[in-house]
């Protein structure tokens, strides 16, 4: 519970109905949609300019209270979890685009709007903002920056830190910095925007963003390969990088993961395969549609059953949503549905998936796989009921066991989810205690009290997920 | 609520809550920018993510169910837009029934609700003559000029501007004997294709009576034998959405049997609420073995209107009105709850002269809700102001609505926004009814009336 002086001068700060701590409004700002992880905090605010996020930090510092930013809760890491209760802070009045500026193809913008919302204002002026998590219906940019967002079209175009030009941060101290800008090169110091794009709300608070944009392509083409042999569509996802061809869209999902995805959307995807290849392409129309011919004849070539073109840009839509479906769709089987979030450089990605299904045989577990084949980013999916202690304990040791072998051929813990506080426990896999103490000492620098989002990214105990915790 | 109220209800959630379906909610938020009070207020209490979060909650010990959780619940206006959405199939709908049946039950209510609950819920709605009695009153009201005074008197000005539009918006009321001795029996016009039996409902076979009469009509039209059980009751939708659900229990079970008898192909329903608690009967009715399977069968022939003429190719005979531009709302329930959003539209465009212009967030809910609009007035308003936004930027002359509750709201909007000139709201059978009788002409108007005596 915060001291009732703290509320009353938090109050002052934002106005009374800009502060809530009523035992329901606490519940419903204890999680995200990462399971296993809920914790009470003390007070949810919802600042209305940079200048109150400044003195809300300046106080939170001084009396060290923790601090969680918090865009829509999507995130799969427990990152916006309030582990260490304290104050989550909303950023609903920080919800305005306030430039798109087609000189020099940059949108700026404040964190809380919404990704969606943000690409079609900016596709209705012509250009495209490439990031495209599966959230980006109801996450907001600021969430995706500070968790360094993927999504369907990373392959080609890369993550949301490959679209960050500047930010407006406030540090913890209260100060408010401003970093980087319109500039395609700037090399003035340390590179701190890119610091802060991935940095899960520990370092500091952003308050605006500018990101960058690139001129919308002409046409896209989607289709959808079929296989009767996982192998053989992970061996054609390496093939075609190899023939020089990168699509937008490379993804992979498995014969449990298209049954489920189909009874959710009723689009007609075929499950009476093994796995499908969802492979987008955009561009020039005539590249367009000489990569599609290219992809189609390597598909076939590498032993798919069949290869079906979208006919329009609704049946592609249809498609790409369906996918966007899979995790949610997938609890449709189980009471708990665990996804994680394991990658690999993509040459491996035949091997990894190989690997996955035998750790599911080993641990006796039903783990379905589906993801960004293309930059080898996988979801492997554990469905299992967080009733079952036995069987919480064998996820625990198979996803353990996903990560070695992640990271012995290539990879890393999480492509695009973040750390959080679900995979802080594996961070030293991937980092090496060397690697964790740097991280911890630009934590300290920037944030010597720990008040921001702590408990994330850095683990007490190593190995050891945290377990449901739940502070009353 | 005290502490023994609130340690009974807590117990009761953990008694009868379903809780595999409560932990089907994997919190992914899928739900969220389609919740309408979620959008209102950006605010996770009043989301269906937050809601379940708050019922599991209070399941699990974690917090009590204080006036605050009940507050998030009576929030919620049950359009069930949610349920489409989610990717992993949580039943919003029930676990909300279940959670506020649990509540009202338990609840000591201030006087004032208690005898609005106990003499509409319980000693109105479901007795059909009572209806028609009240509904009387009210067409007293109308024609006696007791209301052109009441309106000149400025009283009206005394209740909340919402409510003085509601008295306003309301149909003309049907004369007494009109609906004591409505109907009971059509024949179809022509080769008959379906015998079916008519849901008629208690506020639609009162108030708009004139709408249910269209309904017949437009269904004799299409070939159909219709049949009308005269000891049907009100659906029990508003009592089983506002925690009165042993009072739905009984409704339903006398539903089942009066249509039972019927020996139909279908039940037809031309109120997207009543429709879908129809087709929910079997869940309300769970804990009743020896009901059941009679309520799953009675489910399996539900069907609206918009369904049935579709299926008999209403679409494809003549029908023609000039010069409106015509949008569509839709009802929550038929679209969320009986999953029908395309027949109504495939009608609509049908309608030579006319132009069909899809309103944005069409499947957005109206906040009507059955009583909601009363109850959660300014929540209803502010939804309301977000609807009649985009309904009025379509440029329609017509909205379109399939239920009643939504009829009355998009009415008020209109009264609301000072629109009433130039813009209307209908049920669609009344619409259809014009668009097929226009495109006849007169003789052959006449002489389809005259072989199958529907009177006109």
């Amino acid at each position: 519970m915060l001291p009732e002086l703290i509320k009353r001068r938090l109050i002052k700060l934002v106005g009374a109905e800009n502060f809530k701590d009523s035992n329901v409004s606490k519940l419903a700002y204890s999680y995200d949609a990462t399971p296993q992880f809920q914790a009470m905090p003390d007070a949810i605010i919802s600042p209305r300019n940079k200048k109150e996020v400044s003195q809300i930090l300046k106080l939170c510092n001084q009396e060290k209270i923790p601090v969680v930013p918090r865009g829509s809760g999507t995130n799969l890491s427990a990152g916006t979890t309030p582990l260490k209760g304290g104050i989550v802070l909303l950023f609903n009045h920080f919800n305005k685009i306030l430039e798109i500026d087609e000189e020099n193809l940059t949108v700026t913008t404040q964190p809380g709007v919404n990704t969606l919302e943000l690409m079609k204002a900016v596709e209705a002026k012509g250009l495209f903002y490439p990031p495209d998590p599966s959230s980006m219906k109801i996450s907001q940019i600021g969430g995706n920056i500070n968790e360094n967002s993927g999504g369907l079209r990373g392959l080609k175009y890369g993550v949301t830190r490959d679209y960050v030009l500047g930010l407006e941060v406030v540090l913890p101290n209260g100060d408010i910095i401003r970093t980087g800008g319109k500039l395609a090169k700037d090399v003035a110091g340390y590179d701190l925007t890119r610091l802060f794009v991935g940095s899960e709300g520990t370092l500091g608070i952003i308050t605006e963003a500018t990101l960058k944009l690139v001129p919308m392509p002409e046409t896209k083409k989607t289709i959808l390969a079929l296989y009767q042999d996982m192998d053989a569509a992970a061996r054609t996802v390496s093939k075609i990088i190899a023939n020089k061809i990168i699509p937008t869209t490379l993804e992979f999902l498995d014969q449990p993961t298209l049954k489920v995805v189909e009874d959710f959307s009723q689009i007609g995807l075929p499950t009476n395969v093994k796995a499908v290849l969802l492979i987008e392409q955009d561009g020039e129309r005539a590249s367009v549609e000489n990569d599609i011919e290219k992809i189609s004849f390597i598909c076939k070539e590498n032993h798919a059953v069949e290869v079906k073109v979208a006919q329009s840009e609704k049946e592609a839509d249809e498609l790409r949503t369906a996918r966007r479906s899979a995790l949610s769709a997938l609890a449709r089987l189980k009471p708990t549905t665990i996804l994680e979030d394991a990658t690999v450089p993509r040459s491996e990605i035949a091997k990894m998936v190989k690997v996955i299904n035998e750790i599911a045989k080993e641990y006796d577990l039903e783990i379905c796989t589906f993801g960004h084949a293309g930059d080898g980013n996988l979801h492997p999916t554990c469905l299992t009921d967080v009733r079952n202690k036995e069987e919480i304990e064998r996820v625990e040791k198979a996803f353990e066991k996903i990560f070695e072998k992640a990271v012995a051929l290539g990879g890393t813990i999480t492509g695009e989810h973040g750390v959080g506080a679900m995979k802080a426990p594996y961070l030293y896999l991937k980092l090496g205690e060397e690697g964790i103490s740097a991280m911890s000492a630009i934590k300290k620098a920037f944030d010597p009290n720990n008040i921001m989002n702590p408990g994330k990214i850095f683990a007490k105990s190593k190995r050891k997920r945290v377990v449901v915790n739940q502070t009353p | 609520m005290n502490i023994e109220q609130r340690s009974k209800i807590q117990k009761e959630f953990q008694e009868k809550m379903d809780y595999d379906e409560l932990l089907n909610c994997m919190r992914c938020g899928f739900c969220l920018p389609s919740c309408p009070t979620y959008l209102e207020t950006s605010d996770e209490v009043h989301s269906p993510r937050g809601r379940i979060a708050l019922m599991k909650a209070v399941v699990d010990g974690d917090i009590e169910p204080d006036e605050d959780v009940k507050k998030s619940l009576d929030m919620c206006l049950g359009c069930r837009a949610c349920e489409p959405v989610c990717p992993s199939g949580v039943n919003y709908g029930h676990l909300l029934e279940q959670a506020r049946d649990i509540i009202y039950q338990n609840e000591k209510l201030s006087i004032s609700t208690r005898f609005i609950r106990r003499t509409t819920l319980k000693g109105l709605f479901p007795y059909q003559n009572r209806m028609i009695t009240m509904t009387s009153l009210l067409g007293f009201y109308q024609k006696s000029g007791l209301r052109s005074l009441t309106r000149k008197s400025g009283i009206m000005n005394l209740l909340p501007e919402h409510l003085a539009y509601m008295e306003k918006v309301l149909p003309d009321v049907p004369s007494k004997s009109e609906m004591k001795n409505r109907p009971r029996h059509f024949e179809p016009v022509g080769q008959k294709k379906k015998r079916v039996a008519f849901f008629s409902g208690c506020l639609m076979d009162t108030l708009f009576l004139k709408t249910n009469g269209a309904t017949t009509k437009l269904l004799q039209y299409a070939g159909c034998e219709i049949v009308i059980p005269e000891n049907q009751a009100c659906c029990g939708a508003l009592q089983g959405h506002s925690g009165e659900k042993n009072q739905a229990k009984e409704m339903a079970k006398r539903n089942i049997q009066a249509f039972e008898d019927a020996n139909v192909d279908y039940i037809i329903t031309n109120a997207g609420g009543c429709g879908s608690f129809l087709v929910d009967y079997h869940f309300l009715l769970k804990d009743d073995p020896a009901w059941t399977d009679r309520a799953k069968q009675l489910s399996e022939k539900i069907k609206d209107i918009t369904r049935i003429l579709v299926e008999l190719d209403f679409h494809k005979k003549p029908l023609h009105i000039i010069g409106q531009i015509i949008t569509y709302q839709d009802s929550c329930h038929l679209r969320n709850g009986q999953k029908t959003y395309t027949e109504p539209r495939l009608l609509l465009e049908s309608i030579n002269g006319s132009h069909f212009v899809e309103m944005k967030d069409a499947d957005r809910c109206c906040g009507s809700a059955g009583i909601y609009n009363i109850i959660q007035s300014d929540m209803s308003m502010k939804i309301l102001d977000y609807k009649m936004k985009h309904t009025t930027a379509t440029g329609a002359t017509t909205v379109v609505t399939t239920n009643p509750g939504c009829l009355l709201q998009m009415k008020l909007g209109i009264e609301k926004e000072g629109l009433s000139k130039k813009m209307k709201a209908v049920h669609i059978v009344d619409l259809l009814l014009e668009a097929y009788e226009t495109a006849l002409t007169k003789e052959e108007l006449t002489d389809i009336n005259e072989q199958s005596k529907i009177s006109v």
